[in-house]
C-alpha cells in the first residue's frame, strides 16, 4: 500500500534555512510518494507582501523563498520529492516564475511549477464589500485603509494544483493544514465525504505547521521535560497511509524528540474547542485521538473524527495599525532595582511633560513585567532583590509615526539625562499590522491554477 | 495518604497559543494517576483568576481524558492581542508557565515524576 512522507521544512517565516536539508536526505530514503512542506505565511507576513507587491509587481512573494529553496530544490527534483509550500504569499505566480529562474540557475531541467491563486478577496471584491462582510475575530474593520483580504483555500485547491503534475506547488493564504492535507487528498485519493480520514489528515497537518514544534522544540524545560541535542533539532516528517494511519517521526541523524508528550503540546497548540477545529475542508473532532508512543522517535496518532465544514470561508482582513514604538536600558549592580525604578519614573514623567497623549507603558524587566498587564497589577507579590539585572522598557502604541519615536527617544536620552549606570539601550519603531477575520460566501472564491513549465 | 501541594508545574507540562485577544493554554499531566486531581483542583475559576489582572472576562476548560490534558481558552486575556498589546509578549506565549507557577495542587506524593 502506498504510503505518504511529508516533511516540514519550516514552521514560520524565519525558521531556520537549512533545516529542509536532513527532512530532505531521510525523504530520499523512502519508498512512496515524499512531499515538503514549508509554513512561512503569519497575517502580518501576508500583509507585509501585499504592500510590496504594489510597489513591484514582480514582489509580494516570501522574501525567504532565496533562502530556503536553494539548499533543497536539486536534490528533491532529482528524488521526486514535492514542495508545497506557501511562500506565494501575495504573488504565487511571481513566485513560481522565481522558481523557475532559481531552476535555470541550478541547472535543473524541466521543472513544472504550479501557482495557486483566487484567496485574494480584493481581486473580486471592493474594499467596501469586504467591510460588509461579518467580522468574528480581531479589530472590528472601521474606516481603516484595508491593506489585504484573503480567504483561507483549502486542501482541495492544493490538490488540484498537484494534480497538474507539479513537482513545486506556490500558493498563498490557504490553511496550514491544507499543505498536508492536499498531497494527502492528492495521492490516496479521498473524497469530500470521508470524513473521518479528512480528519486525520488535518490532524497531521496540524502537528506539522509549526516545524520542530512537534519534535522536541519549544518543549524543553531543563530537568523537567529534558530534550537531546536541541540546537540540532530535526525537522519533522510524517507517514500516512491510505487508511488514515498517521505515525509521526523526525529526520534521520538529528536531535531533538518525537514523543506522545511533545505530539499532545502541539496538538492542541493554538486549538480552541478541541472538539471542534474548523477548517474549510472539515471539522476535526479530538475527543477520541489517542497517541502512542512506539519508541525510536515514533508516535502514532489515531482516531481523528470528522464533521462536514461550514459553508462559509474564514478570511483575514489586515489593516494599517500605526507604529509601534519601543526603547530598552539596563541597569545592574548595587541597587539595580533602585536606580531601574528611578528610570522607569523618569520616563513616565517625561512622556507626560512632552504631551504624549497615548498610553505608555514602562515597566522594569527582570520584575516580572511578561507576566504583568500595563496597570502593574502583579508586580508587587513578587520578590525583587535589589541587587541584579534589570532592565526597563517603555512602549507605545500611536497612529503617529513621530510619537512612538518620541517616546522611544526618552529611554535614549536617559544615558546622559537618567540614573547612574544606564547601559545598552536598544529603540526599535515599527510599522504594525492590525487584522480582523471575516467570513465570506464559498462562492465569491474562486481558486485558480496557473501552471509554469520550463522548456 | 502521603499528599504534598506542588506547583502545577511538578505535575504537568502547558503550550501557549493566542488568537486576537484570546489565548489558549494546554496543561498535560505527566502522569496519567495525577490527571484526576488536576481536573479536580485546575477549574475554570482558577486559571481566570490568574488572568484576572491581564483583563481575562471569561475561562472554558475542554477535557481531553484520552490524552491526560485540558485545554484552556481565556477570553480578553492578551489586552488586546498581538496588535494591540503594549506588553513586551503580545502573544502571551509566555503564558503556559505563568499559570504552572501561579497554580498549586495538592496530590499524593505517589503522583509526582520520578
Amino acid at each position: 500500500m502506498t504510503k505518504v512522507f511529508i516533511g516540514c521544512g519550516a514552521g514560520f517565516a524565519g525558521d531556520r534555512f537549512d533545516a529542509a536539508v536532513p527532512v530532505v536526505r531521510t525523504l530520499a530514503t523512502r519508498p512512496g510518494e515524499r512531499f515538503l512542506i514549508y509554513e512561512v505565511l503569519a497575517e502580518r507576513t501576508l500583509a507585509i507582501a501585499q504592500k510590496l507587491r504594489r510597489e513591484d509587481p514582480e514582489a509580494g512573494y516570501s522574501p525567504f523563498l532565496d533562502l530556503y529553496l536553494p539548499l533543497v530544490l536539486r536534490d528533491c527534483a532529482k528524488q521526486g520529492i514535492r514542495i508545497v509550500t506557501n511562500m506565494g504569499a501575495a504573488n504565487p505566480v511571481g513566485a513560481a516564475r522565481r522558481v523557475q529562474g532559481l531552476a535555470r540557475e541550478l541547472g535543473i531541467a524541466g521543472l513544472r511549477v504550479a501557482a495557486l491563486t483566487g484567496d485574494n478577496l480584493l481581486d473580486t471584491m471592493s474594499a467596501d464589500e469586504v467591510r460588509d462582510q461579518p467580522v468574528i475575530e480581531g479589530l472590528g474593520l472601521g474606516d481603516r485603509p484595508i491593506v489585504a483580504a484573503n480567504a483561507y483555500l483549502g486542501a482541495d485547491s492544493v490538490a488540484a494544483a498537484l494534480a497538474t503534475g507539479a513537482q513545486v506547488v506556490l500558493v498563498g493564504r490557504t490553511t496550514d493544514a491544507a499543505l498536508s492535507l492536499g498531497p494527502l487528498l492528492h495521492v490516496h485519493g479521498w473524497d469530500a465525504g470521508q470524513l473521518d480520514l479528512l480528519a486525520q489528515g488535518t490532524a497531521c497537518g496540524h502537528l506539522l505547521e509549526c516545524g520542530a514544534q512537534v519534535t522536541g522544540a519549544y518543549f524543553a524545560d531543563p530537568g523537567f521535560k529534558d530534550v537531546p541535542d536541541l540546537a540540532n533539532v530535526g525537522f519533522p516528517i510524517a507517514e500516512v497511509a491510505r487508511d488514515g494511519e498517521l505515525i509521526l517521526t523526525k529526520a534521520a541523524n538529528t536531535g531533538g524528540q518525537v514523543s506522545r508528550a511533545t505530539v499532545i503540546e502541539q496538538l492542541l497548540y493554538e486549538v480552541h474547542d478541541p472538539f471542534n477545529y474548523l477548517t474549510p475542508d472539515v471539522v476535526l473532532d479530538m475527543g477520541e485521538i489517542e497517541v502512542e508512543d512506539l519508541g525510536a522517535d515514533r508516535v502514532r496518532v489515531s482516531g481523528a473524527r470528522g464533521k462536514a465544514p461550514p459553508s462559509t470561508l474564514k478570511a483575514t482582513v489586515s489593516m494599517d495599525a500605526g507604529w509601534l514604538g519601543e526603547g530598552e536600558i539596563s541597569y545592574a549592580g548595587p541597587n539595580a532595582l533602585a536606580r531601574a525604578e528611578l528610570a522607569a519614573q523618569a520616563v513616565r514623567e517625561r512622556c507626560r511633560v512632552i504631551g504624549v497623549k497615548e498610553q505608555v507603558r514602562v515597566e522594569v524587566l527582570g520584575t516580572f513585567a511578561l507576566f504583568d498587564s500595563n496597570a502593574a497589577r502583579r508586580r508587587a507579590r513578587v520578590h525583587r532583590p535589589a541587587e541584579g539585572e534589570y532592565r526597563v522598557r517603555a512602549a507605545v502604541r500611536s497612529s503617529e509615526r513621530r510619537v512612538a519615536q518620541q517616546v522611544s527617544d526618552e529611554v535614549l536620552s536617559l544615558y546622559c539625562s537618567g540614573p547612574a549606570g544606564g547601559a545598552g539601550v536598544r529603540q526599535h519603531v515599527t510599522p504594525q499590522i492590525g487584522t480582523a477575520s471575516i467570513l465570506v460566501d464559498r462562492k465569491r472564491v474562486q481558486p485558480q491554477i496557473t501552471l509554469l513549465e520550463h522548456r | 495518604m502521603n499528599t504534598v501541594t506542588v506547583a502545577l508545574h511538578a505535575l504537568a507540562h502547558a503550550r501557549a497559543g493566542d488568537k486576537g485577544n484570546r489565548s489558549n493554554i494546554s496543561v498535560i499531566a505527566y502522569r496519567p494517576e495525577s490527571f484526576p486531581f488536576l481536573l479536580e483542583q485546575v477549574t475554570e475559576a482558577r486559571v481566570l483568576e490568574v488572568f484576572a489582572h491581564k483583563g481575562a472576562r471569561a475561562c472554558r476548560r475542554y477535557v481531553l481524558p484520552k490524552l491526560h490534558a485540558m485545554n484552556f481558552v481565556i477570553d480578553d486575556a492578551l489586552e488586546g492581542g498581538v496588535n494591540a498589546s503594549l506588553c513586551l509578549d503580545g502573544h502571551g506565549k509566555s503564558f503556559s508557565f505563568l499559570l504552572l507557577g501561579d497554580i498549586e495542587v495538592m496530590v499524593p506524593a505517589s503522583c509526582l515524576p520520578k
